[in-house]
């Protein structure tokens, strides 16, 4: 891996990405997405992907830009209900759609990041989750064997990050980011703030550097809130 | 009286327990937030990767990189921590979490719930559900008793694909409050002015009632 990690923007930093790859995208609902590589993604009109992520965005921010833009082959996740225009090619049949556990979901990555190729959850036992998967019981309770992802690239948002590629993340924006992070074969992290090596420091780092293989200042965050709600 | 949400809430909030890690699902469960009885502290935890989760911001003080679960803005609190999604579930999966309340659209009468999934019709995804109900020592179900067309939502056995086996331990709906035992529903309260017989025939799984059932204090 290049330890020359830092590119100018995310056109550069998604520039080996293919059509037909998977990806995983960090992000909780559209909390900590990763929102300058997704609009990158759009603008270079690779399609065919495959997307793991939580969530898929809403119909005009997010994944949703990919949706609607008809890149998304098959999308994994584990909660859609936000999003129409998913919904609608869903139960029209043009895109794939598999559904897991959200704790599934972060622990395929947290897997894939530790190298570890499956884990056994409960979660999904005596469920249509279950079907085809090997079952085992551990101490009288049954798990599903459940293997680590495979993903092309991760495309990760963090708050904070520097030169060489050390992550920080911010408040619940945290969430998927630093276990897709690991995840990747390629990573790219886009930061709010980048700083010189030597800025941080290293006990408050989320995500080692070695993990990360590109990262760039994102621009113009609009860091929509999904669901504005106050206690006045 | 058919109970009110908030009613349901606040049932359901004389459950907790002083020093309870707490995890409240989507809907009437995020209202228990707002009736945590006189001299109990709870921990609330969001799967989203918080624990120590605070009431809503006023308004103003709306920051988009702190959500709950439901994607509603929030605040922390004194001591409130962040972590990220393999150790919000791993909390879960260890045991740490003390009591799980969530919504669902069925229950049978040995504990199956099925909340996420009606087959041609509405396809969200599960969410973190099915890894709570797996690992949750404690689960309480908040849900209306019958659909809109008047059907029992406390079955026999569910009809939609389910979330998990034999895990819910109570309900508490808008007419009663239920234990799920070995003998299927048991019903302990009823809801003021709500009658045993309009629960009898408004609840289609096993059931019976309790010898002392009492009214609900809500």
């Amino acid at each position: 891996m290049s330890l020359h990690k830092v590119v100018a923007n995310a056109e550069e930093a998604i520039k080996g990405i293919q059509s037909g790859q998977t990806l995983l995208l960090g992000g909780f609902g559209l909390c900590g997405i990763p929102e300058n590589c997704i609009t990158a993604l759009v603008k270079k009109g690779v399609d065919q992907l495959t997307c793991i992520s939580n969530n898929a965005g809403v119909d005009d921010f997010g994944i949703g830009l990919l949706l609607q833009t008809k890149q998304v082959k098959k999308m994994i996740a584990s909660y859609v209900g936000e999003n129409d225009e998913f919904e609608r090619q869903l139960l029209s049949g043009e895109l794939e759609v598999e559904l897991i556990p959200q704790g599934t979901l972060a622990t395929r990555c947290m897997a894939a990041g530790y190298g570890i190729p499956a884990i056994y959850t409960p979660a999904g036992v005596g469920t249509e989750v279950a079907d085809g998967k090997e079952v085992r019981n551990f101490k009288g309770k049954d798990y599903l064997l459940e293997y680590a992802f495979d993903a092309d690239y991760a495309i990760v948002k963090a708050w904070k990050g520097d030169t060489k590629g050390n992550l920080i993340f911010k408040d619940t924006a945290r969430n998927f980011n630093p276990l897709m992070a690991m995840a990747g074969k390629i990573t790219i992290a886009e930061v709010e703030h980048l700083v010189e090596a030597g800025s941080l420091d290293p006990n408050d780092i989320h995500t080692p550097g070695i993990y990360v293989n590109y990262i760039f200042q994102g621009e113009a965050y609009e860091k929509r809130i999904e669901k504005r709600t106050v206690r006045n | 009286m058919a109970l009110t949400k908030e009613q349901i809430a606040k049932r359901i909030a004389q459950e907790l327990q002083d020093g309870f890690y707490v995890n409240l699902g989507i809907g009437i469960p995020t209202l228990v937030a707002n009736y945590i009885p006189e001299g109990i502290e709870v921990e609330l935890q969001s799967e989203n990767g918080l624990l120590g989760m605070g009431p809503f911001p006023i308004t103003g003080e709306e920051d988009a990189d702190l959500i709950n679960a439901g994607k509603q803005t929030i605040t922390t609190l004194a001591g409130s921590v962040f972590f990220d999604s393999a150790m919000s579930f791993g909390m879960i999966r260890a045991g740490k979490v003390d009591l799980t309340v969530l919504g669902a659209m069925e229950v049978a009468d040995n504990g199956d719930i099925a909340n996420w999934k009606v087959p041609g019709k509405m396809v969200k995804g599960m969410g973190g559900a099915m890894d709570l109900v797996a690992s949750a020592k404690n689960i309480i179900v908040a849900m209306q008793h019958t659909d809109k067309a008047g059907n029992s939502k406390l079955l026999k056995s569910c009809s939609l694909p389910i979330t998990g086996r034999a895990c819910v331990k109570k309900i508490v709906s808008d007419l009663g409050v239920f234990d799920i035992t070995e003998n299927g529903f048991v019903c302990i309260e009823h809801a003021p002015g709500v009658s045993i017989e309009e629960i009898k025939a408004k609840t289609a799984g096993r059931l019976s009632i309790h010898a002392s059932i009492k009214e609900m204090n809500v």
